[in-house]
């Protein structure tokens, strides 16, 4: 990866239509590589998610089109919420292939043009329509329910879910490019209006309007462009089944840090773990030679669409043990070193989970949320933070190697990917 | 009689919900000088997007032929014997082609929220609860509504609950729903 742009996440745009959000974005990581000239781009790849959100077919070509980039190669890939991290992860495929030396990847999603019930019914039919979405299709519902077995089986608490609206919002003040910069407590998110119990509106991340665009290039090109590409050292993409009642409850997917018995008693993944986020991590980790994430991983940016799945993932990317989640948040793990959270923690964090805000308070255009991810954790890695937020406030010292990881439906589709510093 | 849940939504909310409801309006007034025209007011307007579906249950429509019959049916697979609460007709587990079977009327919950608002077309029903409900003997779950409980508080994970019909059928996974078992 040599560069990246976001354009800021805003709850509508109606100054602009798709494409020139996404040109935004576009503009913004050409102009960070001056030597990469407009004819080097090979092709492209584009997402976004809905059709019913932007009510025009074939959305990505206009998007193309108004970038200049036709008559050169280029597809929509569209997975759920996980939309993003797979056009992060085919724009990696074209260049990896060798098929193009550079490849433009952006997604975009422009959310404001239904009101927000609306909005949850479009999302909701990302749920088998014969059997689930007519019961009461609500996103917020199901991700309440694996939370509810999830506190069931391992005794998780509403004050941790807490901990990570608290924590992420409180990353986010530092981020320009935030939709929701905002300092809270944990009284402050339990005391929000319920959405589905026990998530309450400061649980769950908010929709949006934004672009993102990641331009990726082969190690030799990358070099004559820039003197501090990163490197996409692992790639993983897991799936599920989108009935979450219809998982298995059989045994757990170990990761090499972990040992059949640590989970004697655990029926997995049932509705309380994401078999695919697991499914991904194990390969992602394999292909860069991570054997143990928690020391070998120095941040994450990962879909806290809810602060649930935040502490779901934690476990699934094996950081801590399936069912140590709620602990993880609580002892400090997961939050910036340098940040006062406004709370006491027992430690200071070692692996920063979503510095940059993540979903719950940068915001969720769901076919730019994975490629927001990736360019926030280049610019991690680059150590650029200040040039693009203008503070180094949330630069971390040591950004050596980052994890991000896009997710889908009740965990259908999740990708995860491991960018490392690559001069 | 089934208690009313009481929705926890605030009483005063600090600002109005944005309305598709406004004003039509035939012409906008333009700038003279072009040069203004890149910082006009961008134009919104509203357009609308109904359709009505032909929708097959395929595969799947015993099972809504059964609730309106009073039958919960499920599928179950002859060659592993794997059973599916919510049925499919093909076996995730061998690739075989599964048989439909009777399911037991009385469950446990396995999992459950209370959902205080939702998407559009739901909206109008809530709050109401969703439930997973497990069975003896059957490996996977079947999402449906639990009536009954007047607060979150009052589900556990475990408890027994029992199947209730529409005596109307609708065609619609709502014909069946759960109550607390006597």
């Amino acid at each position: 990866m040599v560069s990246g742009g976001v354009s800021k996440f805003a709850k509508a745009r109606p100054d602009a239509t798709f494409q020139k959000i996404v040109k935004e974005s576009f503009d913004y990581a050409m102009n960070d590589v001056p030597k990469l000239k407009h004819s080097m781009i090979d092709g492209s790849v584009v997402s976004y998610f809905s059709d019913h959100f932007t009510r025009q077919l074939m959305a990505g070509i206009m998007a193309v089109d108004y970038l200049g980039l036709c008559p050169k190669p280029n597809k929509r890939i569209e997975g759920g919420g996980a939309t993003g991290g797979l056009c992060f992860q085919a724009g990696w495929e074209a260049v990896a292939s060798g098929r193009m030396n550079v490849c433009a990847a952006f997604g975009f999603e422009t959310m404001s043009h239904v009101p927000t019930w609306k909005g949850n019914e479009f999302i909701a039919l990302a749920s088998d329509v014969n059997f689930d979405y007519p019961v009461g299709g609500f996103y917020s519902g199901y991700y309440a329910m694996m939370v509810n077995r999830h506190m069931h089986e391992f005794g998780t608490t509403v004050e941790q879910l807490a901990m990570v609206s608290v924590k992420n919002h409180m990353n986010a003040y530092g981020n320009p490019y935030a939709q929701k910069r905002r300092k809270l407590t944990i009284a402050d998110v339990r005391n929000s209006a319920m959405v589905a119990y026990p998530l309450t509106l400061l649980d769950i991340c908010v929709m949006s309007d934004g672009a993102a665009t990641c331009i990726l290039a082969d190690e030799e090109t990358a070099f004559k462009l820039t003197d501090h590409p990163v490197k996409i050292t692992g790639v993983g993409t897991g799936t599920d089944m989108m009935r979450m009642s219809d998982r298995p409850h059989g045994e757990v997917l170990l990761a090499p840090n972990e040992k059949k018995g640590d989970y004697r008693n655990l029926k997995y993944p049932g509705v309380h773990s994401f078999r695919a986020g697991r499914s991904a991590g194990l390969q992602a980790y394999k292909m860069a030679g991570v054997t143990d994430p928690l020391k070998q991983i120095d941040f994450v940016e990962l879909h806290d669409a809810y602060t649930s799945s935040e502490i779901q993932t934690y476990e699934d990317l094996a950081l801590c043990k399936y069912g140590d989640g709620g602990k993880f948040v609580e002892a400090g793990y997961p939050f910036m070193p340098q940040i006062d959270y406004g709370m006491k923690l027992p430690m200071k964090g070692t692996i920063p989970v979503n510095p940059s805000g993540g979903l719950i308070a940068c915001g969720h255009p769901v076919g730019a949320t994975g490629l927001m991810q990736a360019v926030f954790a280049f610019w991690q890695i680059q150590g650029s933070i200040r040039k693009h937020y203008g503070s180094s406030e949330l630069q971390l010292k040591k950004a050596n190697r980052g994890l991000i990881h896009s997710h889908a439906g009740t965990g259908t589709y999740v990708t995860v990917s491991i960018m490392e510093r690559g001069w | 009689m089934a208690k009313r849940i009481t929705a926890k939504r605030p009483a005063a909310s600090s600002k109005f919900e944005e309305l598709m409801t406004g004003t039509t309006v035939f012409n906008v007034p333009l700038p003279a000088d072009p040069k203004a025209l890149k910082g006009m007011s961008p134009i919104v307007i509203k357009q609308p997007y109904n359709i009505e579906y032909i929708h097959s249950y395929g595969q799947d429509s015993p099972f809504f032929a059964g609730l309106s019959n009073k039958k919960l049916l499920g599928t179950k697979c002859p060659k592993c014997d794997y059973t599916w609460a919510t049925p499919r007709l093909a076996c995730t587990q061998c690739g075989g082609e599964t048989d439909w079977v009777e399911l037991p009327q009385t469950g446990r919950v396995h999992t459950f929220t209370t959902c205080y608002f939702g998407g559009e077309e739901f909206l109008k029903e809530t709050p109401f609860h969703l439930v997973l409900v497990e069975f003896d003997g059957v490996d996977t779950l079947l999402l449906s509504r639990l009536l009954g409980p007047g607060q979150p508080e009052d589900i556990k994970i475990g408890m027994k609950v029992t199947a209730k019909f529409r005596r109307n059928s609708q065609l619609k996974p709502t014909d069946v729903y759960f109550v607390p078992a006597e």
